[in-house]
C-alpha cells in the first residue's frame, strides 16, 4: 500500500532545500517571467503589423505560457530527482521502506509545488502587463492544463530513468528535451506549416493538440473536445510507459549493483 | 507439526536469516553461497579482507542489490516479496553513505524519520540528537560537519527508528578513539536490550573483539570461519584476532582445509 507519509518526506526534503537556497528559488520564476515579458512584447508588436482581427496575445503569449508550464512540470520532477544524484543519496533513499511508486509520487508532488509558483508568476505577468484573458479559452483551459501536466510528468519521470540508467553525466541529455520537442509540438505555428513527416510525428505528441486547440479557439473554431480527449489518453499512456521505464531501470540497477555504486556510472 | 513449531520458535529468536546467498558481477563471484543468522541481543561481526564480499552482503540485506540466488528473511519477512515491511525493521550506517550535506542534522533526521514511519518523531529526534551528542549541530548542514560528526549523524539516522536489525559498515572508521569507544558502548547497549540484532563490519580487530558476540570470516565470498572471537582464537591457536585475520587474508586455503 502506498504511504502518503513517505511521499511527503520526499517533498519535504525538496522544500527544505528550496527554503535554504536562493539559487534554487530564483529559477522557479525568473526564466518563465523573462519568457513572458519577451513573448508579451513580441505578441504586442505582431498585433501592430499583422492584419486586424487576429490577436497574438492569446495565440502566441498564451501558447508560450502553456509551453513554459509543461517545461516547469518536467523540470520539477527532474530537479527533485537530481538532488539525490548530486548529493549521492541513492543508497540512503533506496535502502529504506520507500517504494518506487512512493518515490515517484514524492517527485511529482515536489514538481506540482514548484510549478505552481512559476505558473502564478506567469499568470500575473501575462494578465496584468499584457492583458491575456483566460476566459477566452473557457473550460478548454482545464483540458489544456491536464494534457500538459500529464505529459510533463511523463517526460520528467522518463528523463529521471535515463539519468538513473546512464549515470550523472547523462543529465546533459535531459535539459534540451523540451527544445527538441518544441518544433514538433507547434507551439509557435500551426502544424500545417511542418513537412508531412514532422506532422506525422506531431500527432504522437499530446502538446501538439493543445497548441492547435489554442489557435483554433482564438480563430473562433469549434472546441476540439475529441482531439483533447485523445491527447489526454495519449499523455496518460506516456505516463504509464514512463513509470514502467523508471521501474525497469531501477530493477536493473538493483540487479547489477548500480544503486550502491552509482558514481561509477556503469558496472560493465 | 513439531518441526514447524521448532522453525517458528527459531524465527522468534532470529532477526535475520540469510540462506545460500550468491552474487556475481560478470565473471567475478562476490558472494558464494553464504548462510548465516543474526539473533536478538546479538552483535555479529563480518570480517574479511578488501573484496571479500562484506559490503555486497550488506547491500543485499539492505535490498539495494538483488542476490542471484538465496533468500533473506528479516523478522520472518522475505525481503524479495515483502520489501517495504522487511526494511521497516532495518536501518544502516556506512562510511560511504553520508547523509545529504545540503540538509541540516534535524532536517535529515526528520525526512528519514518520516520514511521509516517513526512514531512521536519530534521527541525521538530530540532523544537521538542528544544520545549522539549532536545538540549543538542540530541546525548545522551535514556537509559543514567533520567526518567524525557526520558519522555520528549517520548513526543517529540508523538508530532513529529503533530497527530490529541494525547494519553497520565500518561505522567507527572516521571517529577518534574516545568517540569510537562511546559509540561502541551505545551500540552494545542498543543490541543487548533483547529485541535487536546488529550486523557489524570493521577492520578494527580490537573493536570487533570488544563488541561482537560472534564473527564470520569471509574470504572470496565464502564464510571460512564462524564463532565467538574467543573460541576462534582458541581453536586456531592465535593470540589475537588480527593474527587470525591475517591468516584468513593470506592463507584462506589452510582454513578451508581446516
Amino acid at each position: 500500500m502506498v504511504s502518503w507519509r513517505r511521499m511527503a518526506a520526499i517533498t519535504l526534503r525538496y522544500f527544505y532545500l528550496l527554503r535554504g537556497s536562493p539559487a534554487r528559488i530564483v529559477p522557479l520564476f525568473a526564466w518563465v517571467g523573462i519568457d513572458i515579458v519577451l513573448w508579451g512584447f513580441i505578441s504586442r508588436y505582431l498585433n501592430t503589423v499583422a492584419s486586424a482581427g487576429f490577436n497574438f496575445i492569446p495565440a502566441l503569449l498564451g501558447a508560450v505560457l502553456l509551453w513554459d508550464f509543461l517545461i516547469r512540470i518536467m523540470q520539477g520532477v527532474t530537479m527533485a530527482f537530481f538532488e539525490d544524484v548530486w548529493s549521492r543519496n541513492f543508497l540512503n533513499i533506496f535502502a529504506t521502506p520507500l517504494s518506487i511508486s512512493e518515490y515517484l509520487g514524492g517527485l511529482v508532488l515536489s514538481s506540482i509545488a514548484t510549478s505552481v509558483v512559476g505558473l502564478l508568476v506567469m499568470l500575473i505577468l501575462a494578465t496584468t502587463v499584457f492583458g491575456l484573458s483566460f476566459f477566452l479559452y473557457g473550460l478548454l483551459l482545464l483540458q489544456f492544463v491536464v494534457v500538459l501536466f500529464l505529459f510533463g510528468i511523463a517526460l520528467g519521470i522518463f528523463a529521471s530513468g535515463v539519468v538513473l540508467r546512464l549515470g550523472p553525466a547523462a543529465e546533459w541529455f535531459i535539459w534540451p528535451i523540451p527544445a527538441l520537442l518544441a518544433p514538433f509540438a507547434g507551439v509557435f505555428y500551426p502544424l500545417s506549416t511542418l513537412p508531412k513527416w514532422m506532422q506525422h510525428f506531431a500527432t504522437l505528441l499530446p502538446p501538439a493538440y493543445v497548441f492547435e486547440g489554442v489557435r483554433g479557439v482564438v480563430s473562433g473554431r469549434a472546441a476540439p473536445h475529441a482531439e483533447l480527449a485523445w491527447a489526454i489518453s495519449l499523455a496518460m499512456l506516456y505516463l504509464i510507459v514512463a513509470c514502467w521505464f523508471f521501474a525497469r531501470v531501477y530493477r536493473h540497477a538493483v540487479r547489477t549493483g548500480l544503486i550502491a555504486r552509482y558514481s561509477a556510472e556503469s558496472l560493465s | 507439526m513439531n518441526e514447524s513449531r521448532q522453525a517458528s520458535e527459531s524465527n522468534k529468536t532470529r532477526v535475520l536469516v540469510a540462506r545460500k546467498l550468491c552474487k556475481s558481477y560478470g565473471e567475478i563471484v562476490a558472494v558464494n553461497g553464504i548462510s548465516f543468522d543474526v539473533c536478538r541481543g546479538e552483535i555479529v561481526g563480518i570480517l574479511g579482507p578488501n573484496g571479500a564480499g562484506k559490503t555486497t552482503t550488506i547491500n543485499m540485506i539492505l535490498g539495494v542489490l538483488e542476490p542471484d540466488s538465496g533468500s533473506i528473511r528479516i523478522e520472518g519477512l522475505d525481503l524479495a516479496t515483502h520489501r517495504s515491511r522487511a526494511l521497516e525493521q532495518t536501518n544502516f550506517a556506512a562510511v560511504y553513505a553520508p547523509l545529504p550535506g545540503n540538509l541540516t542534522v534535524y532536517q535529515n533526521l526528520r525526512i528519514f524519520g518520516l520514511i521509516y514511519g517513526v512514531v512521536h518523531l519530534a521527541e525521538r529526534i530530540d532523544e537521538t540528537i542528544e544520545q549522539f551528542d549532536l545538540v549543538r549541530f542540530r541546525d548545522t548542514r551535514c556537509g559543514a560537519l567533520s567526518s567524525g560528526e557526520q558519522t555520528r549523524v549517520s548513526l543517529a539516522k540508523a538508530t532513529l527508528n529503533g530497527p530490529r536489525l541494525l547494519l553497520l559498515d565500518e561505522p567507527t572508521t572516521s571517529l577518534d578513539p574516545a568517540v569510537a569507544r562511546d559509540i561502541r558502548a551505545i551500540i552494545r547497549e542498543y543490541a543487548t536490550n533483547g529485541e535487536r540484532g546488529v550486523l557489524w563490519t570493521s577492520h578494527n580487530m580490537y573493536e570487533v573483539e570488544a563488541v561482537c558476540d560472534r564473527v564470520l570470516f569471509l574470504s572470496h565470498g565464502k564464510i571460512l570461519l564462524e564463532g565467538s572471537p574467543k573460541e576462534l582464537l582458541h581453536e586456531h591457536g592465535k593470540a589475537t584476532l588480527e593474527d587470525l585475520f591475517i591468516t584468513v587474508a593470506r592463507e584462506p586455503l589452510t582454513l578451508e582445509e581446516h
